[in-house]
Protein backbone atom coordinates (compact mmCIF):
# COMPACT_ATOMS: atom_id res chain seq x y z
CA UNK A 1 0.00 0.00 0.00
CA UNK A 2 0.71 3.93 0.14
CA UNK A 3 1.52 5.40 3.48
CA UNK A 4 1.32 8.60 3.90
CA UNK A 5 1.43 11.38 6.95
CA UNK A 6 -0.49 14.43 7.27
CA UNK A 7 1.32 17.45 6.80
CA UNK A 8 2.02 19.73 10.06
CA UNK A 9 -1.15 21.85 10.67
CA UNK A 10 0.45 25.06 10.69
CA UNK A 11 1.37 24.49 6.84
CA UNK A 12 -1.98 23.41 5.99
CA UNK A 13 -3.24 26.50 7.53
CA UNK A 14 -0.72 28.25 5.98
CA UNK A 15 -2.16 27.06 2.15
CA UNK A 16 -5.74 27.55 2.49
CA UNK A 17 -6.11 30.54 4.84
CA UNK A 18 -6.43 32.91 1.74
CA UNK A 19 -9.65 30.75 -0.06
CA UNK A 20 -13.14 30.84 1.09
CA UNK A 21 -14.66 27.60 0.43
CA UNK A 22 -12.28 24.81 1.09
CA UNK A 23 -13.61 21.10 0.56
CA UNK A 24 -11.21 18.50 2.35
CA UNK A 25 -11.22 15.50 0.07
CA UNK A 26 -10.74 12.05 1.63
CA UNK A 27 -9.26 9.02 -0.11
CA UNK A 28 -10.96 5.68 1.65
CA UNK A 29 -7.69 3.26 0.53
CA UNK A 30 -4.21 3.08 1.52
CA UNK A 31 -4.19 6.50 3.17
CA UNK A 32 -7.23 5.50 5.20
CA UNK A 33 -5.40 2.18 6.23
CA UNK A 34 -2.05 4.38 7.67
CA UNK A 35 -4.73 6.90 9.07
CA UNK A 36 -3.63 9.99 7.11
CA UNK A 37 -6.48 10.74 4.70
CA UNK A 38 -9.83 8.69 4.81
CA UNK A 39 -12.91 10.18 5.37
CA UNK A 40 -12.15 10.40 9.10
CA UNK A 41 -9.15 11.96 8.67
CA UNK A 42 -10.77 13.95 6.21
CA UNK A 43 -13.59 14.79 8.86
CA UNK A 44 -11.33 15.63 11.81
CA UNK A 45 -9.29 17.97 9.81
CA UNK A 46 -12.09 20.04 8.41
CA UNK A 47 -13.15 20.25 12.23
CA UNK A 48 -9.54 21.80 12.84
CA UNK A 49 -9.72 24.11 10.25
CA UNK A 50 -13.11 25.43 11.11
CA UNK A 51 -11.65 25.96 14.43
CA UNK A 52 -8.74 27.60 13.44
CA UNK A 53 -10.74 29.65 11.39
CA UNK A 54 -13.24 30.92 14.32
CA UNK A 55 -10.12 31.54 16.24
CA UNK A 56 -8.49 33.76 13.39
CA UNK A 57 -11.20 35.49 12.56
CA UNK A 58 -10.95 34.40 8.67
CA UNK A 59 -14.12 33.74 7.37
CA UNK A 60 -13.43 30.08 5.12
CA UNK A 61 -16.45 27.44 4.91
CA UNK A 62 -14.66 23.92 4.99
CA UNK A 63 -16.55 20.92 3.94
CA UNK A 64 -15.14 17.78 3.90
CA UNK A 65 -16.04 14.79 1.72
CA UNK A 66 -14.60 11.18 0.76
CA UNK A 67 -14.64 8.44 -2.02
CA UNK A 68 -13.28 5.23 -2.47
CA UNK A 69 -10.69 5.76 -4.99
CA UNK A 70 -8.66 8.62 -6.21
CA UNK A 71 -7.00 6.97 -8.50
CA UNK A 72 -9.78 6.30 -10.90
CA UNK A 73 -12.53 8.45 -12.81
CA UNK A 74 -15.57 6.41 -12.27
CA UNK A 75 -15.39 7.13 -7.92
CA UNK A 76 -15.06 10.80 -8.95
CA UNK A 77 -18.08 10.96 -11.24
CA UNK A 78 -20.73 11.27 -8.18
CA UNK A 79 -19.50 13.94 -6.40
CA UNK A 80 -18.07 16.30 -9.51
CA UNK A 81 -20.51 18.71 -9.62
CA UNK A 82 -20.57 19.78 -5.81
CA UNK A 83 -16.39 19.78 -6.40
CA UNK A 84 -16.65 22.76 -8.51
CA UNK A 85 -18.57 24.55 -6.22
CA UNK A 86 -15.60 25.17 -4.28
CA UNK A 87 -12.72 27.57 -4.76
CA UNK A 88 -9.78 24.90 -3.32
CA UNK A 89 -9.78 21.19 -2.84
CA UNK A 90 -7.77 19.95 0.00
CA UNK A 91 -7.04 16.38 -0.96
CA UNK A 92 -6.14 13.92 1.84
CA UNK A 93 -5.67 11.25 -1.28
CA UNK A 94 -2.18 9.79 -1.44
CA UNK A 95 -0.16 12.11 -4.19
CA UNK A 96 -1.17 9.83 -7.13
CA UNK A 97 -5.21 10.96 -5.85
CA UNK A 98 -3.85 14.97 -5.98
CA UNK A 99 -2.28 14.77 -9.21
CA UNK A 100 -4.93 12.66 -10.82
CA UNK A 101 -8.04 14.99 -9.80
CA UNK A 102 -5.84 18.08 -10.46
CA UNK A 103 -5.66 17.00 -14.23
CA UNK A 104 -9.69 16.03 -14.21
CA UNK A 105 -10.11 19.60 -12.96
CA UNK A 106 -7.79 20.71 -15.61
CA UNK A 107 -6.81 24.29 -14.19
CA UNK A 108 -10.58 24.78 -13.29
CA UNK A 109 -10.02 25.36 -9.62
CA UNK A 110 -6.72 24.49 -6.75
CA UNK A 111 -5.82 21.35 -5.66
CA UNK A 112 -3.48 21.35 -2.56
CA UNK A 113 -1.66 18.32 -0.91
CA UNK A 114 -3.24 17.43 3.11
CA UNK A 115 -0.55 14.82 3.23
CA UNK A 116 2.71 13.74 2.42
CA UNK A 117 3.52 10.70 0.48
CA UNK A 118 5.78 8.33 1.75
CA UNK A 119 6.34 5.00 0.69
CA UNK A 120 5.39 1.85 -0.33
CA UNK A 121 4.78 -0.44 2.87
CA UNK A 122 3.52 -2.91 4.74
CA UNK A 123 1.85 -3.23 8.25
CA UNK A 124 3.77 -5.70 10.31
CA UNK A 125 1.60 -4.54 13.13
CA UNK A 126 -1.24 -2.06 13.78
CA UNK A 127 -0.12 1.74 13.74
CA UNK A 128 3.70 0.92 12.26
CA UNK A 129 4.39 0.94 8.57
CA UNK A 130 7.82 0.05 6.81
CA UNK A 131 9.08 0.89 3.45
CA UNK A 132 9.47 -2.30 1.61
CA UNK A 133 9.77 -1.73 -2.49
CA UNK A 134 10.74 1.64 -4.31
CA UNK A 135 8.91 0.76 -7.76
CA UNK A 136 12.27 0.63 -9.30
CA UNK A 137 10.71 -1.20 -12.61
CA UNK A 138 12.88 -4.21 -12.17
CA UNK A 139 12.32 -6.47 -9.87
CA UNK A 140 15.21 -8.05 -8.19
CA UNK A 141 13.72 -9.87 -5.50
CA UNK A 142 14.60 -13.44 -6.76
CA UNK A 143 18.13 -12.50 -6.07
CA UNK A 144 17.88 -11.43 -2.76
CA UNK A 145 15.51 -13.22 -0.30
CA UNK A 146 11.96 -11.36 -0.91
CA UNK A 147 14.20 -8.29 0.63
CA UNK A 148 14.91 -5.30 -1.16
CA UNK A 149 17.96 -3.87 -1.50
CA UNK A 150 16.70 -0.53 -3.77
CA UNK A 151 15.45 0.77 -0.78
CA UNK A 152 16.08 -1.28 2.44
CA UNK A 153 19.28 -0.70 1.71
CA UNK A 154 20.37 3.24 2.37
CA UNK A 155 22.93 2.81 -0.28
CA UNK A 156 20.79 0.78 -2.71
CA UNK A 157 23.56 -1.58 -3.26
CA UNK A 158 23.51 -4.89 -5.35
CA UNK A 159 26.18 -6.31 -3.47
CA UNK A 160 26.30 -5.78 0.05
CA UNK A 161 26.77 -5.15 2.75
CA UNK A 162 28.74 -2.31 2.97
CA UNK A 163 31.41 -1.92 5.62
CA UNK A 164 28.78 0.32 8.02
CA UNK A 165 26.73 -2.66 9.16
CA UNK A 166 26.83 -3.01 12.62
CA UNK A 167 25.51 -5.51 14.77
CA UNK A 168 22.97 -6.27 11.93
CA UNK A 169 21.75 -2.15 12.13
CA UNK A 170 22.38 0.10 9.23
CA UNK A 171 25.40 2.80 9.94
CA UNK A 172 22.04 5.49 9.14
CA UNK A 173 20.58 4.05 12.42
CA UNK A 174 20.75 1.44 14.85
CA UNK A 175 17.31 1.73 14.86
CA UNK A 176 17.27 0.42 10.98
CA UNK A 177 18.05 -2.91 10.20
CA UNK A 178 20.93 -3.36 7.64
CA UNK A 179 19.04 -5.06 4.53
CA UNK A 180 22.15 -6.93 3.40
CA UNK A 181 22.72 -8.29 6.77
CA UNK A 182 18.65 -9.37 6.68
CA UNK A 183 19.44 -10.66 2.91
CA UNK A 184 22.29 -12.98 3.92
CA UNK A 185 20.95 -14.50 6.76
CA UNK A 186 17.59 -15.20 5.00
CA UNK A 187 19.44 -16.59 1.80
CA UNK A 188 21.19 -18.89 4.06
CA UNK A 189 17.94 -20.21 5.48
CA UNK A 190 17.04 -20.54 1.95
CA UNK A 191 19.93 -22.32 1.18
CA UNK A 192 20.94 -20.03 -1.47
CA UNK A 193 23.64 -18.01 -0.44
CA UNK A 194 25.57 -18.87 -3.37
CA UNK A 195 23.53 -16.52 -5.40
CA UNK A 196 24.96 -13.76 -3.59
CA UNK A 197 28.53 -14.89 -4.38
CA UNK A 198 27.97 -13.58 -8.28
CA UNK A 199 29.01 -9.90 -8.91
CA UNK A 200 25.12 -8.15 -10.00
CA UNK A 201 26.21 -5.89 -13.16
CA UNK A 202 25.77 -1.84 -13.22
CA UNK A 203 21.99 -2.01 -13.33
CA UNK A 204 19.98 -0.34 -15.75
CA UNK A 205 17.90 2.31 -13.94
CA UNK A 206 15.72 3.86 -16.74
CA UNK A 207 12.75 1.49 -15.50
CA UNK A 208 12.95 3.47 -12.30
CA UNK A 209 12.49 7.24 -11.92
CA UNK A 210 15.24 7.73 -13.78
CA UNK A 211 14.29 7.26 -16.85
CA UNK A 212 11.16 10.21 -17.42
CA UNK A 213 7.47 9.32 -16.32
CA UNK A 214 6.38 6.11 -16.52
CA UNK A 215 3.29 4.74 -18.28
CA UNK A 216 1.90 1.03 -18.82
CA UNK A 217 0.01 0.80 -21.33
CA UNK A 218 -2.38 -3.02 -21.98
CA UNK A 219 -3.40 -3.40 -25.63
CA UNK A 220 -5.42 -6.07 -25.27
CA UNK A 221 -7.77 -4.50 -22.46
CA UNK A 222 -7.57 -1.36 -24.35
CA UNK A 223 -8.88 -2.93 -27.25
CA UNK A 224 -11.27 -4.62 -25.69
CA UNK A 225 -13.19 -1.41 -23.79
CA UNK A 226 -12.91 -0.05 -26.86
CA UNK A 227 -14.98 -2.65 -28.46
CA UNK A 228 -17.55 -2.65 -25.72
CA UNK A 229 -17.90 0.79 -26.49
CA UNK A 230 -18.09 0.28 -29.83
CA UNK A 231 -20.65 -2.44 -29.37
CA UNK A 232 -22.67 -0.17 -26.73
CA UNK A 233 -23.62 2.35 -29.26
CA UNK A 234 -24.19 0.16 -31.76
CA UNK A 235 -27.13 -1.48 -29.01
CA UNK A 236 -28.08 2.14 -29.04
CA UNK A 237 -28.70 2.58 -32.16
CA UNK A 238 -31.14 0.15 -33.09
CA UNK B 1 52.26 -3.43 -15.22
CA UNK B 2 48.61 -2.87 -14.92
CA UNK B 3 49.17 1.23 -14.22
CA UNK B 4 53.13 1.16 -13.32
CA UNK B 5 52.25 3.40 -10.14
CA UNK B 6 54.99 3.18 -7.74
CA UNK B 7 52.44 1.41 -5.33
CA UNK B 8 52.53 -1.72 -7.82
CA UNK B 9 55.81 -1.64 -8.37
CA UNK B 10 56.53 -2.22 -4.91
CA UNK B 11 53.85 -4.79 -4.52
CA UNK B 12 55.47 -6.51 -7.31
CA UNK B 13 58.80 -6.39 -6.25
CA UNK B 14 57.66 -8.60 -3.38
CA UNK B 15 58.47 -5.78 -0.53
CA UNK B 16 56.01 -5.30 1.63
CA UNK B 17 54.09 -2.28 0.32
CA UNK B 18 53.11 0.75 3.02
CA UNK B 19 50.61 3.06 2.42
CA UNK B 20 49.13 5.97 4.71
CA UNK B 21 46.46 8.56 4.49
CA UNK B 22 45.88 11.83 4.04
CA UNK B 23 42.52 14.02 4.81
CA UNK B 24 42.12 17.21 2.59
CA UNK B 25 41.10 19.89 4.66
CA UNK B 26 37.72 22.14 4.69
CA UNK B 27 39.59 24.66 2.75
CA UNK B 28 40.18 26.17 -0.47
CA UNK B 29 43.96 26.98 0.99
CA UNK B 30 46.63 24.12 -0.58
CA UNK B 31 48.94 24.39 2.06
CA UNK B 32 47.88 21.76 4.38
CA UNK B 33 47.58 19.44 1.75
CA UNK B 34 51.11 20.70 0.71
CA UNK B 35 52.17 20.43 4.62
CA UNK B 36 50.90 16.97 5.03
CA UNK B 37 52.08 15.91 1.35
CA UNK B 38 55.95 16.87 2.48
CA UNK B 39 55.46 15.06 6.21
CA UNK B 40 54.54 11.74 4.82
CA UNK B 41 56.59 11.33 1.78
CA UNK B 42 59.19 9.15 1.62
CA UNK B 43 57.68 7.20 4.64
CA UNK B 44 55.09 5.43 2.17
CA UNK B 45 55.10 4.15 -0.96
CA UNK B 46 51.22 5.90 -1.23
CA UNK B 47 49.48 7.86 0.36
CA UNK B 48 45.05 7.49 0.00
CA UNK B 49 43.30 10.68 -0.49
CA UNK B 50 40.01 10.33 1.47
CA UNK B 51 37.08 11.74 -1.00
CA UNK B 52 34.92 13.85 1.63
CA UNK B 53 34.67 11.33 4.64
CA UNK B 54 32.39 11.63 6.62
CA UNK B 55 30.11 12.86 4.12
CA UNK B 56 31.19 16.15 4.84
CA UNK B 57 32.68 18.61 2.27
CA UNK B 58 36.85 18.98 2.16
CA UNK B 59 39.11 19.55 -0.79
CA UNK B 60 38.00 16.74 -3.83
CA UNK B 61 40.51 13.94 -3.25
CA UNK B 62 41.34 14.44 -7.08
CA UNK B 63 42.33 17.67 -6.51
CA UNK B 64 44.09 17.10 -3.30
CA UNK B 65 45.84 14.09 -4.72
CA UNK B 66 47.24 16.09 -7.79
CA UNK B 67 48.57 18.46 -5.38
CA UNK B 68 50.31 15.77 -3.32
CA UNK B 69 51.35 14.21 -6.75
CA UNK B 70 53.28 17.79 -7.46
CA UNK B 71 54.79 17.56 -4.05
CA UNK B 72 56.61 14.36 -4.92
CA UNK B 73 54.05 12.07 -2.80
CA UNK B 74 52.09 9.30 -4.83
CA UNK B 75 48.70 9.40 -4.35
CA UNK B 76 45.57 6.59 -4.15
CA UNK B 77 42.59 9.14 -4.96
CA UNK B 78 39.57 7.98 -3.35
CA UNK B 79 36.05 7.76 -4.85
CA UNK B 80 32.62 7.19 -3.24
CA UNK B 81 30.21 6.00 -4.76
CA UNK B 82 27.84 7.96 -2.39
CA UNK B 83 28.31 11.70 -5.13
CA UNK B 84 28.66 10.70 -8.58
CA UNK B 85 26.79 8.75 -11.56
CA UNK B 86 28.25 6.50 -13.58
CA UNK B 87 28.61 8.98 -16.03
CA UNK B 88 30.71 11.73 -13.44
CA UNK B 89 32.97 8.81 -12.28
CA UNK B 90 34.06 7.81 -15.19
CA UNK B 91 35.21 11.29 -16.35
CA UNK B 92 36.28 11.76 -13.06
CA UNK B 93 38.75 8.82 -13.96
CA UNK B 94 39.79 10.30 -17.04
CA UNK B 95 40.71 13.70 -16.52
CA UNK B 96 42.25 11.84 -13.12
CA UNK B 97 44.86 9.72 -15.33
CA UNK B 98 44.87 12.61 -17.24
CA UNK B 99 46.30 14.69 -14.52
CA UNK B 100 48.60 11.92 -14.03
CA UNK B 101 47.17 9.86 -11.41
CA UNK B 102 47.47 5.94 -11.10
CA UNK B 103 45.81 4.62 -7.94
CA UNK B 104 42.32 4.87 -7.10
CA UNK B 105 40.77 3.20 -4.24
CA UNK B 106 36.90 2.38 -4.76
CA UNK B 107 33.94 2.80 -1.64
CA UNK B 108 30.54 3.34 -1.05
CA UNK B 109 31.02 6.06 0.94
CA UNK B 110 29.65 7.18 4.56
CA UNK B 111 26.14 8.06 3.97
CA UNK B 112 25.42 11.53 4.36
CA UNK B 113 23.06 11.30 7.54
CA UNK B 114 26.25 10.62 9.01
CA UNK B 115 27.49 13.97 8.45
CA UNK B 116 24.70 15.13 11.40
CA UNK B 117 26.47 12.60 13.92
CA UNK B 118 29.46 13.87 14.72
CA UNK B 119 30.10 17.58 15.79
CA UNK B 120 30.11 19.24 12.28
CA UNK B 121 26.44 20.17 10.34
CA UNK B 122 27.33 18.43 7.17
CA UNK B 123 24.51 17.85 4.86
CA UNK B 124 22.20 15.33 6.22
CA UNK B 125 19.59 16.48 3.65
CA UNK B 126 21.57 15.58 0.60
CA UNK B 127 20.45 13.77 -2.11
CA UNK B 128 23.04 10.26 -2.81
CA UNK B 129 23.79 8.59 -5.65
CA UNK B 130 24.87 5.30 -5.91
CA UNK B 131 24.13 4.35 -8.95
CA UNK B 132 26.66 2.21 -9.09
CA UNK B 133 28.16 -0.08 -6.16
CA UNK B 134 32.13 -0.43 -4.95
CA UNK B 135 31.97 -4.03 -6.75
CA UNK B 136 30.37 -2.45 -10.30
CA UNK B 137 32.87 0.73 -9.80
CA UNK B 138 35.74 -1.66 -9.57
CA UNK B 139 34.09 -3.55 -12.95
CA UNK B 140 34.09 0.10 -14.61
CA UNK B 141 37.37 1.10 -13.88
CA UNK B 142 39.02 -2.29 -15.37
CA UNK B 143 36.52 -2.46 -18.24
CA UNK B 144 38.41 1.39 -18.88
CA UNK B 145 41.84 0.00 -18.69
CA UNK B 146 41.55 -3.50 -20.27
CA UNK B 147 39.17 -3.58 -22.45
CA UNK B 148 39.15 0.40 -23.49
CA UNK B 149 35.66 0.70 -23.12
CA UNK B 150 33.48 3.37 -20.84
CA UNK B 151 30.67 1.05 -18.99
CA UNK B 152 28.14 1.83 -22.17
CA UNK B 153 30.17 0.35 -24.21
CA UNK B 154 31.30 3.30 -26.34
CA UNK B 155 35.50 3.40 -27.26
CA UNK B 156 38.07 5.09 -25.38
CA UNK B 157 40.48 6.58 -27.11
CA UNK B 158 43.06 6.46 -24.45
CA UNK B 159 42.08 4.01 -21.91
CA UNK B 160 42.84 5.15 -18.06
CA UNK B 161 45.35 3.10 -16.29
CA UNK B 162 44.50 2.56 -12.94
CA UNK B 163 46.02 0.57 -10.08
CA UNK B 164 42.36 -0.60 -8.62
CA UNK B 165 41.45 -1.25 -4.66
CA UNK B 166 38.89 -1.36 -2.80
CA UNK B 167 38.18 -1.07 1.02
CA UNK B 168 37.46 -4.87 3.00
CA UNK B 169 36.05 -4.58 6.76
CA UNK B 170 36.81 -8.37 6.98
CA UNK B 171 35.23 -8.72 10.79
CA UNK B 172 32.13 -6.73 10.19
CA UNK B 173 29.10 -8.81 10.18
CA UNK B 174 27.62 -11.15 8.67
CA UNK B 175 30.96 -12.27 9.81
CA UNK B 176 30.76 -15.84 7.98
CA UNK B 177 30.04 -13.94 4.28
CA UNK B 178 32.73 -11.35 4.82
CA UNK B 179 35.23 -13.55 2.63
CA UNK B 180 32.93 -13.87 0.03
CA UNK B 181 32.37 -9.97 0.07
CA UNK B 182 36.03 -9.65 -0.46
CA UNK B 183 35.84 -12.53 -3.10
CA UNK B 184 33.47 -10.17 -5.17
CA UNK B 185 35.65 -7.55 -4.89
CA UNK B 186 38.61 -9.46 -6.34
CA UNK B 187 36.19 -11.00 -9.10
CA UNK B 188 35.18 -7.21 -10.01
CA UNK B 189 38.79 -6.42 -10.76
CA UNK B 190 40.32 -5.27 -7.36
CA UNK B 191 44.11 -5.48 -7.43
CA UNK B 192 44.92 -4.22 -4.21
CA UNK B 193 42.66 -4.25 -0.61
CA UNK B 194 43.30 -2.38 2.00
CA UNK B 195 40.95 -3.18 5.29
CA UNK B 196 39.42 -1.42 8.00
CA UNK B 197 41.25 -0.82 11.08
CA UNK B 198 42.50 -4.32 12.43
CA UNK B 199 43.05 -4.50 16.80
CA UNK B 200 42.08 -8.09 16.83
CA UNK B 201 45.03 -9.67 15.00
CA UNK B 202 43.51 -13.34 15.57
CA UNK B 203 40.18 -12.72 14.40
CA UNK B 204 41.86 -10.83 11.33
CA UNK B 205 43.93 -14.31 10.85
CA UNK B 206 41.24 -16.44 10.58
CA UNK B 207 39.22 -14.35 7.79
CA UNK B 208 42.12 -14.60 5.82
CA UNK B 209 42.40 -18.14 6.02
CA UNK B 210 39.00 -18.11 4.92
CA UNK B 211 40.42 -15.76 1.87
CA UNK B 212 43.19 -18.02 1.17
CA UNK B 213 41.15 -20.96 0.99
CA UNK B 214 38.98 -19.45 -2.13
CA UNK B 215 41.74 -18.46 -3.40
CA UNK B 216 41.60 -14.67 -3.33
CA UNK B 217 45.20 -13.63 -1.78
CA UNK B 218 46.93 -14.69 -5.03
CA UNK B 219 44.89 -12.52 -7.32
CA UNK B 220 44.52 -9.14 -5.09
CA UNK B 221 47.20 -7.73 -2.66
CA UNK B 222 46.20 -7.51 0.89
CA UNK B 223 47.34 -4.25 2.95
CA UNK B 224 46.26 -4.83 6.58
CA UNK B 225 45.14 -1.62 8.23
CA UNK B 226 46.17 -0.51 11.23
CA UNK B 227 44.88 2.84 12.79
CA UNK B 228 47.01 4.46 15.00
CA UNK B 229 45.56 4.97 18.73
CA UNK B 230 46.16 7.94 20.32
CA UNK B 231 44.42 7.65 23.52
CA UNK B 232 42.06 5.17 25.48
CA UNK B 233 38.98 7.02 24.96
CA UNK B 234 39.69 6.33 21.60
CA UNK B 235 40.16 2.23 21.32
CA UNK B 236 37.04 2.02 23.68
CA UNK B 237 35.12 4.39 21.47
CA UNK B 238 36.24 2.25 18.20
CA UNK B 239 35.79 -1.12 20.14
CA UNK B 240 32.14 0.23 20.95
CA UNK B 241 31.27 1.92 17.51
CA UNK B 242 32.81 1.53 14.71
CA UNK B 243 31.42 -0.88 12.32
CA UNK B 244 33.68 -4.25 12.00
CA UNK B 245 36.43 -2.96 14.96
CA UNK B 246 36.83 -4.90 18.09
CA UNK B 247 39.76 -3.76 20.47
CA UNK B 248 40.72 -6.38 22.51
CA UNK B 249 40.47 -5.65 26.12
CA UNK B 250 43.96 -6.11 26.72
CA UNK B 251 44.98 -3.16 24.33
CA UNK B 252 42.72 -1.24 25.92
CA UNK B 253 44.00 -1.71 29.66
CA UNK B 254 47.67 -0.88 28.26
CA UNK B 255 46.58 2.26 26.85
CA UNK B 256 44.38 3.05 30.15
CA UNK B 257 47.68 2.67 32.24
CA UNK B 258 49.84 4.75 29.89
CA UNK B 259 47.28 7.41 31.10
CA UNK B 260 47.31 6.34 34.33
CA UNK B 261 51.18 6.85 34.70
CA UNK B 262 50.60 10.38 34.39
CA UNK B 263 48.65 11.03 37.07
CA UNK B 264 46.47 14.07 37.13
CA UNK B 265 49.20 15.66 34.41
CA UNK B 266 46.72 16.13 31.30
CA UNK B 267 49.57 16.73 28.63
CA UNK B 268 51.78 14.18 30.09
CA UNK B 269 48.68 11.51 29.74
CA UNK B 270 48.05 12.33 26.30
CA UNK B 271 51.67 12.12 25.37
CA UNK B 272 52.31 8.84 27.21
CA UNK B 273 49.27 7.46 26.01
CA UNK B 274 50.45 8.70 22.14
CA UNK B 275 53.61 6.81 22.68
CA UNK B 276 51.49 4.06 23.93
CA UNK B 277 49.36 4.46 20.68
CA UNK B 278 52.86 3.96 18.58
CA UNK B 279 54.27 0.98 20.49
CA UNK B 280 50.86 -0.71 20.02
CA UNK B 281 50.83 0.32 16.23
CA UNK B 282 54.44 -1.23 15.62
CA UNK B 283 53.62 -4.68 17.39
CA UNK B 284 50.18 -4.92 15.32
CA UNK B 285 52.13 -4.01 11.81
CA UNK B 286 54.64 -6.60 12.97
CA UNK B 287 51.44 -9.29 13.77
CA UNK B 288 49.91 -8.58 10.48
CA UNK B 289 53.05 -8.54 8.16
CA UNK B 290 53.51 -12.32 9.53
CA UNK B 291 50.18 -13.13 8.24
CA UNK B 292 50.33 -15.42 5.44
CA UNK B 293 49.00 -13.53 1.95
CA UNK B 294 49.36 -9.96 3.78
CA UNK B 295 50.87 -7.97 1.23
CA UNK B 296 51.50 -4.59 3.13
CA UNK B 297 49.83 -2.32 5.59
CA UNK B 298 47.63 0.77 5.54
CA UNK B 299 48.69 2.72 8.19
CA UNK B 300 46.10 5.44 9.16
CA UNK B 301 47.34 8.08 11.70
CA UNK B 302 43.87 9.89 11.52
CA UNK B 303 45.13 13.85 11.80
CA UNK B 304 48.51 12.84 13.21
CA UNK B 305 50.41 12.38 10.20
CA UNK B 306 53.59 13.31 11.93
CA UNK B 307 53.20 9.69 13.61
CA UNK B 308 54.13 7.58 10.39
CA UNK B 309 57.95 8.30 10.50
CA UNK B 310 58.93 6.93 13.36
CA UNK B 311 56.39 4.12 13.08
CA UNK B 312 57.44 3.55 9.63
CA UNK B 313 61.15 3.50 11.20
CA UNK B 314 60.60 1.30 13.41
CA UNK B 315 58.80 -1.49 11.84
CA UNK B 316 62.01 -2.16 9.77
CA UNK B 317 60.22 -0.47 7.16
CA UNK B 318 62.35 2.04 6.46
CA UNK B 319 63.74 3.34 3.64
CA UNK B 320 61.09 2.17 1.38
CA UNK B 321 61.87 1.05 -1.97
CA UNK B 322 62.56 3.38 -4.94
CA UNK B 323 63.04 2.39 -8.79
CA UNK B 324 65.18 4.00 -11.00
CA UNK B 325 63.26 4.59 -13.68
CA UNK B 326 60.28 5.70 -11.77
S1 LIG C 1 13.63 -4.51 -6.48
FE1 LIG C 1 12.45 -2.81 -7.32
S2 LIG C 1 10.38 -3.61 -7.73
FE2 LIG C 1 11.45 -5.12 -6.43
S3 LIG C 1 10.85 -4.56 -4.33
FE3 LIG C 1 12.75 -3.43 -4.76
S4 LIG C 1 12.13 -1.45 -5.60
FE4 LIG C 1 10.36 -2.81 -5.64
S1 LIG D 1 24.73 -0.90 6.53
FE1 LIG D 1 23.54 -2.37 5.33
S2 LIG D 1 21.60 -1.31 4.82
FE2 LIG D 1 23.08 0.23 5.52
S3 LIG D 1 23.98 1.00 3.65
FE3 LIG D 1 25.36 -0.64 4.40
S4 LIG D 1 24.62 -2.52 3.39
FE4 LIG D 1 23.02 -0.97 3.12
Amino acid sequence: MIVGQQKPFDEIWEMVKGFKKVLVYGCNTCVAICHAGGGKEAEILTSLLRMKAAQEGVDLQVDHAAIERHCEPEFFEPLDEKVRTYDLVLSTACGVGVNFLADRLGGSMPVYPGINTTFYGGVPEAGFFVELCGGCGNCVLHLTGGICPIVRCSKSLMNGPCGGTNNGKCEVSNETDCAWFLIVERMKKLGTLEKLYEVQPPRDWSTGTHGGPRRVSLEHIRAYEEQEEKNAATEGRR
Amino acid sequence: MKSGSNLERVIASGKMAVTAELGPPMSADPHEVIKKANILKGFCDAANITDCQTAVVRISSIAAAFIALREGLEPVMQMTCRDRNRIAMQADLLGAAALGLKNCLCIAGDHQMFSAAGKLKGHPGAKNVYDVDTCQLVGIMRKMRDEGLQQGGDKLEVAPKFFIGASWTPMGDPMDFRPYNLKKKVDAGADFIQTQGIYDMELFRSQMEKARNLGLLERTAMLAGIIVPKSAMMLKYMDSSVAGVTVPKSLIERMNKAKEAAGDDKKKARELQEQEGIKITIELIQQALEIPGVRGVHIQAIEWESAIEPIVKAAGLYPRPTFPDA
